[in-house]
């Protein structure tokens, strides 16, 4: 028998307005007690307003292996960075 | 009794309630199963000693002779204190710990969320901050008692235990005397008794989610919330706690 919690990933909002950050895991028997976790170790000094967690199991991720053929071919393509535009001050954080 | 007298009474016993239960609590830091029970227990003993800082300063403000909430935290011997004895009882296993979590934090939301409407602005608003803080302990252990209680045949043995243990201690929260009922008759406190039904409904609630079984004995033990007699376990926290301040009085960092 497993006697290990699972490991879940945590997702943090620190203010209304930006979107959720990864800040770490934990260990819980099921998904309330994660959020209960978090509350107690990720946000003892004031840092959210919503928690997300997801079980670490469920997270898809791509292998460090395939970086050539995900990441390299886009580092010739500077056309993609929209550099050519000024932003007004007043968007805020894009 | 002068109302005033029984008003620091009250107080004394809100603050040394959480003051006992607080140090209690603390004494896992550092020392619990998993890394994240030992935050939350850590938390929770933070925001008891923050209760308590709220309550024994008021009650110090009440006494006026120029004392201050540590004064009376760490300088007042163990026939002083005021809280119950349910809080004094020490650790034991990680069930029993939750456990006594439990029934303390099902009265202390009940009583906070009555003192929400106290006649006294000063107690109302320390109910008001600390009954947020309480909601979220008592959510917490409860869930615990329900995962232990329903839990393996172990934690259920163990849990069961712990009720058993503990429930010899409840009744003292809902015992009423003089002070309480001049408190209730200022509007300043609720009169303990009246919150029983209210308190066998929620933890039997719980309780029965947690596939753990009431004990029918109802006899109660007595002594803490009077001071006439503590149990010989707040005497050994009370070295623990206050001998930093005794050997070097006026020490801060």
């Amino acid at each position: 028998m497993k006697t290990e919690w699972p490991l879940w990933e945590v997702f943090i909002r620190g203010q209304h307005g930006l979107s959720h950050r990864h800040v770490g895991s934990l260990h819980a028997p099921d998904a309330e007690m994660a959020i209960k976790n978090a509350r107690d170790v990720y946000t003892r000094r004031n840092e959210g307003v919503s928690i997300w967690v997801v079980e670490a199991n469920n997270i898809a991720a791509s292998s460090p292996s395939d970086k050539g053929p995900l990441y390299e071919p886009s580092e010739s393509k500077i056309y993609r960075h929209p550099t050519f535009f000024d932003i007004p001050d007043d968007v805020g954080a894009m | 009794m002068a109302d005033r007298d029984a008003f620091q009474q009250f107080l004394l016993r809100m603050g040394d309630n959480t003051l006992v239960l607080g140090h209690r609590v603390s004494e896992w830091c550092g020392h619990a199963p998993v890394l994240e029970e030992d935050i939350a227990l850590a938390n929770t003993a933070l925001d008891l000693i923050g209760q308590t800082q709220m309550w024994l300063g008021l009650a110090a403000e009440v006494q006026s002779e120029g004392k201050s909430a540590d004064d009376l935290a760490f300088l007042r011997d163990v026939w002083d204190f005021r809280n119950v004895l349910l809080v004094e009882m020490p650790n034991g296993d990680f069930g029993q710990t939750i456990m006594r979590q439990f029934l303390f934090d099902a009265w202390h939301s009940i009583m906070l969320t009555r003192l929400r409407s106290s006649s006294d602005a000063r107690v109302a608003a320390i109910a008001e901050k600390a009954s947020k803080e309480v909601t979220y302990h008592l959510e917490r252990s409860g869930d615990t008692v329900v995962g232990l209680g329903d839990g393996t045949e172990e934690s259920h043995q163990r849990m069961q235990a712990a009720l058993e243990y503990l429930w010899p201690y409840v009744g003292e929260m809902f015992a009423s005397d003089a002070v309480d009922a001049a408190m209730a008759s200022e509007g300043i406190a609720p009169d303990p008794a009246s919150m029983r039904a209210d308190y066998d409904d929620l933890i039997g609630r719980i309780l029965s989610a947690a596939t753990l079984t009431l004990p029918d004995a109802r006899f109660a033990r007595k002594g803490g919330r009077d001071g006439r007699m503590h149990t010989e376990h707040l005497g050994h926290l009370l070295t623990q706690m206050q001998w930093l301040p005794r050997a070097y009085p006026g020490a801060s960092w």
